[in-house]
């Protein structure tokens, strides 16, 4: 049985956060990031850490098999509420061989321990519902953003390999061409290598790694450079009156609210002559595109048309000097700044909480799982090569769908003349 | 003979390949069995391909054979060429074959029927099934005459409403000279057994003599023949070549030219035929670009003149078969024995069977063979096999047996029939199974045949020679497992953990075999226990994961389920998984576990249900 991890909290929000980890190795693996674990029942502080990284200082409560709600060993793990602990827990947890929950498992593995009487699991049906609309969210995003429209490529060429594989090892007496394996190994590497890329450069992993992006823009000498000083409380950025000082992009990492934050002080946007400034502003444009988010800076409090996404801040700043509505902060009395710094926390949550990061991490595993079998088999027989494919199938089947012998079958008749 | 009665343990209807099967097992299982059958000739008739065995069919040969079945036996028996498929590539998919001599096959199934005690040979047509209630008690003859029994297998192949078309013309018969069991198909129909329509084809059969064989090229049988039974020790009889020609372009416009003749393009059928085994008319009109198919001319026997043209069954009129016969290399004087044909014929949806190829609802009848969508003399032995085992089972008042997805083919097979039904012939593919690396013909007996002792359908002479073989096995692994040999070195020139691997292990490896005899580490068991221990080896990282998965399987199938009516009433299930739940009607957790689309929450809530009903 594996052992298994959900937060118990909704996700995204909250002060604190619950991660519940349950199954055989429940103990060993919360061992090696707390140090020793308090009794069963009891609960402890302890500094997690994940080798040499600090997770977070957390409120540890364990139960020993047999006394617990799934009736395996369990360990809670109460942290503080912002997702980057939470996905930093998260990563941790799965580096030590557990593996994220499906929905309901846990009550599932409760009720099939016997811990739970019937009317206690009707909950369940809620909890299917809300589940069911989860992954219809996830499903719209899927199709219509950039990992659908990967998942279809991938299903149409792995649907492709094991065609290949099956008439290759089922049809061995058939006039077929020659070089079946290699092209669908062909197919294979470029599945893994593309689910190695999408990988690596996920929106989630980008956010949980690098941080939160967020670009102050604005015209020339709005104040972009004193606020990004202000809330990084240390001169950064060359601040002056002359418009246009700030040439290049520069790059600020915050803690806010726990959540790691890196802010992006931009070169002020006008038409210029200047060929060093010229350029520093086109790394401001393309810095700005790029971000989380954007505070939009200005006097008078409006946005830069061309560069305003929904759900950007627009700020009026120097508030001492304009008064009026709105966000508005002042970096040389500090005013405003601590309702900017919760609207981005906000902001924040808001993102990571709509992207659905627990769907995410569960994605993320299975395609790191699809990718390791089809990169273990990439050197062996068709047998082998078409078990992996199967495995790897199996894996990403939440986001290419069921392919099955029959999907095959359809592929291998349609292009190659087989039977007798 | 009205008042003239009979009474048996087990009733089998049709003796073709499924139905000696089946009564061959509950024959072995000391039941008295009734074989009834049109004809005598009947018996061990090849009706297609002289050949047994492949890809997938020669691991259903090698189950049977491993529970003490016939078809192994009685092909090596007739073998005249043998051919083990895919032997460059692992044995988890290596297949046995052999071309067979019809005439010494039929030989050899008379002899094995002449030595079953407890069998009577009947002859007759079964006119219908004696029911009563929910249950069966035997069958009435056409002239009247009944037989009882507790357990009734049908295994009646094409001859269910079977029509034969060559050209435009039709008539009614299921084999070449056999008469169709209408009457039978009504009563099923009365039933309310669903019934489907499929059809399949045979080639022209060819006058040998007329062939000139020296122009052609030849394939041979392999030099080491590999044996379909476990048992089998020597080679029986002298190997033959088959010859090899193909068709030329004059072939396709001669086809071409007469598509409007071919029963298949004239509208005439409306039976979905199997993909895998195309009309010759078929492959020119779907493949219009591929200017030769190859043809391979098999012999079907050594004292036979007959020439089985393997590849171009058809159903155009005979002079048009003649014609695109002789426009073929070697075959420009060739004279027709006779012209193939097409057959559509009814079946019996699986689906209202159970595992044990019981009709669900009523207690002991049992279906087996192409009746229930199936193609292919294994397939239809394998379930011959099943069924026969569990009527005998019935009549013994004995728990029925199924076998599982992870222990066999077989179970693979008639998995996926009673949950998919057919949508065309069905027929075996190891791309089916999903313990493909488990489930091997080099393995069959140690799968199968302590199941089979189990159960009680293996006779002395296999058990002594199973256990044989397994003692070596055993004590070759244990041999192997405590000999440590150097760690090979790694591909990627990384130092190895350790500096040793065992014998065992190494063996498992790219070019272990040779390494372990090279540090003479070969244990001095037979040739056919260290074959085995090879290929197991081979898989053996594999064993272990489908192992677990497989027990993962076993617990959930214990959890049955309530009806899907009263599954679909729990809260929460999604629109579209009620359907799916009232389509796929899962019987245990693990099917329902199948069922696309299917969450853990789904699935506890399906058990919750489950655990209501059973203590309501």
């Amino acid at each position: 049985m594996d052992t298994i991890f959900a937060e118990a909290t909704p996700p995204g929000k909250g002060g604190v956060s619950i991660v519940r980890l349950s199954g055989p190795q429940a103990r060993a693996i919360a061992a090696r990031l707390a140090g020793d674990l308090p009794a069963s029942h009891q609960a402890g502080t302890r500094r997690l850490r994940d080798g040499d990284d600090a997770i977070d200082e957390a409120l540890v409560l364990a139960f020993d098999a047999g006394r617990s709600f799934t009736g395996d060993e369990t360990v809670e793990f109460h942290l503080h509420g912002a997702p980057v602990v939470v996905s930093r827990l998260s990563a941790a947890l799965r580096k030590h061989g557990a593996r994220q929950a499906a929905a309901g498992e846990f009550t599932q593995r409760a009720f099939l321990a016997g811990r739970l009487d019937l009317t206690q699991v009707q909950g369940l049906s809620d909890l299917l519902a809300a589940e069911t609309e989860a992954q219809r969210r996830l499903a719209v995003q899927n199709a219509s953003g950039l990992l659908g429209k990967r998942a279809t490529e991938w299903r149409e060429a792995l649907s492709e390999a094991g065609a290949l594989l099956l008439a290759d090892i089922d049809f061995p007496d058939e006039d077929l061409e020659n070089g079946l394996i290699d092209a669908a190994l062909e197919r294979i590497v470029a599945v893994r290598e593309s689910i190695e890329a999408t990988l690596a450069g996920s929106a989630a992993a980008e956010i949980v790694r690098k941080g939160f992006q967020v670009a102050i823009v604005g015209p020339p000498n709005a104040g972009k450079s004193t606020l990004l000083n202000r809330l990084a409380g240390r001169d950064v950025a060359i601040v002056s009156e002359r418009p246009g000082t700030t040439r290049d992009v520069i790059e600020v990492r915050l803690d806010l609210n726990g959540a790691a934050v890196s802010l992006f002080d931009t070169a002020g946007l006008r038409d210029s002559d200047d060929v060093v400034e010229g350029e520093g502003i086109a790394r401001a444009r393309r810095t700005a595109e790029a971000a989380d988010l954007r505070i939009h800076l200005s006097e008078t409090g409006e946005a830069q048309a061309g560069l305003l996404c929904p759900g950007d801040l627009v700020v009026t700043s120097k508030a001492d000097l304009h008064p009026g509505d709105g966000l508005r902060v002042s970096a040389q009395t500090g005013a405003g700044l601590d309702a900017l710094v919760s609207e981005i926390g906000e902001r924040l949550a808001q993102r990571i909480a709509g992207a659905g990061v627990v769907a995410h991490e569960m994605q993320r595993d299975r395609l790191a799982r699809a990718a390791r079998h089809l990169r273990e088999a990439e050197r062996s027989g068709a047998e082998f090569l078409a078990e992996a494919l199967w495995q790897a199938i199996h894996e990403l089947e939440a986001l290419v769908g069921r392919v099955d012998i029959e999907d095959y079958l359809d592929l291998v008749f349609s292009r190659f003349c087989i039977g007798k | 003979m009205f008042h003239v009665k009979h009474e048996f343990d087990v009733i089998v209807v049709g003796a073709g390949h499924a139905g000696l099967e089946a009564a061959a097992a509950a024959v072995r299982l000391g039941r008295r069995v009734a074989l009834v059958t049109l004809s005598r000739d009947d018996l061990g008739a090849l009706s297609c391909n002289p050949a047994i065995g492949g890809v997938g069919k020669g691991h259903l040969v090698r189950e049977i054979d491993a529970l003490d079945g016939l078809m192994g036996r009685l092909g090596d028996a007739a073998a005249i060429q043998y051919r083990l498929l895919n032997a460059s590539k692992g044995p988890a998919v290596q297949g046995p074959r052999t071309q067979t001599d019809r005439a010494l096959y039929r030989q050899a199934v008379s002899g094995a029927v002449s030595a079953m005690s407890g069998l009577t040979l009947v002859e007759g047509e079964v006119s219908e099934l004696v029911l009563s209630g929910n249950g069966v008690q035997g069958v009435r003859l056409a002239d009247g005459t009944v037989l009882k029994a507790r357990g009734v297998v049908v295994a009646t192949g094409t001859f269910l409403g079977g029509v034969i078309h060559i050209g435009n013309d039709q008539r009614p018969a299921g084999r070449w000279g056999g008469a169709a069991a209408d009457r039978l198909r009504h009563q099923f129909a009365e039933l309310g057994l669903p019934k489907g329509r499929l059809k399949t084809g045979t080639p022209p059969r060819l006058d040998g003599r007329t062939i000139d064989w020296a122009a052609l090229p030849r394939q041979e049988g392999d030099a080491k023949p590999v044996y379909l039974s476990f048992l089998t020790e020597i080679t029986a009889n002298r190997q033959i070549a088959c010859g090899v020609t193909q068709t030329t372009e004059h072939t396709h416009d001669i086809i071409r030219e007469n598509l409007g003749r071919s029963a298949l393009y004239s509208g005439n059928i409306e039976g979905a035929g199997p993909r895998y085994c195309p009309s010759i008319e078929d492959k020119i009109v779907k493949f219009p670009d591929k200017s030769s198919h190859q043809v391979f001319l098999e012999p079907e026997g050594l004292d036979d003149t007959t020439v089985y043209p393997n590849g171009v069954s058809t159903s155009l009129p005979d002079e048009v078969q003649l014609a695109y016969l002789r426009s073929m290399p070697g075959l420009s004087s060739v004279e027709m024995v006779r012209p193939g044909y097409a057959v559509e014929y009814s079946f019996v949806d699986p689906r209202s069977l159970r595992r044990t190829l019981e009709v669900a609802g009523f207690d002991g009848l049992f279906f087996a063979g192409q009746i229930n969508g199936t193609t292919g003399y294994e397939e239809a032995a394998a379930q011959g096999l099943v069924a026969g085992l569990n009527a005998a089972l019935r009549a013994q008042g004995r728990p029925l047996f199924e076998f599982g997805r992870d222990q066999a083919y077989i179970g693979v097979m008639i998995d996926d029939l009673v949950s998919r039904g057919a949508t065309e012939p069905y027929r075996m593919f190891t791309s089916r199974a999903e313990y493909r690396l488990s489930l091997r013909a080099d393995n069959a007996d140690m799968r199968l045949t302590p199941l089979g002792l189990d159960l009680g359908c293996v006779t002395e002479a296999r058990r002594l020679s199973f256990e044989r073989k397994h003692d070596e096995m055993a004590r070759g692994r244990e041999a192997l497992r405590t000999t440590r040999l150097p760690a090979a070195e790694t591909e990627n020139g990384e130092t190895p953990t350790r500096p040793w691997t065992t014998a065992y292990e190494a063996l498992g490896q790219g070019d272990g075999v040779a390494r372990v005899a090279e540090h003479g580490a070969r244990p001095e068991i037979s040739q056919a226990a260290w074959e085995a221990l090879c290929a197991e080896a081979c898989y053996a990282p594999f064993a272990e994961r489908q192992k677990k998965e497989a027990e993962k399987l076993a617990v959930g199938r214990q959890v049955s389920l309530p009806p899907a009516e009263s599954l679909i009433e729990i809260p929460g299930l999604s629109i579209e998984l009620r359907h799916k739940i009232l389509a796929v009607r899962p019987a245990t957790l693990v099917d329902a576990e199948r069922i696309e689309g299917m969450t853990p929450a789904a699935l506890a809530l399906l058990l919750i249900q489950a655990r209501q009903k059973s203590a309501a």
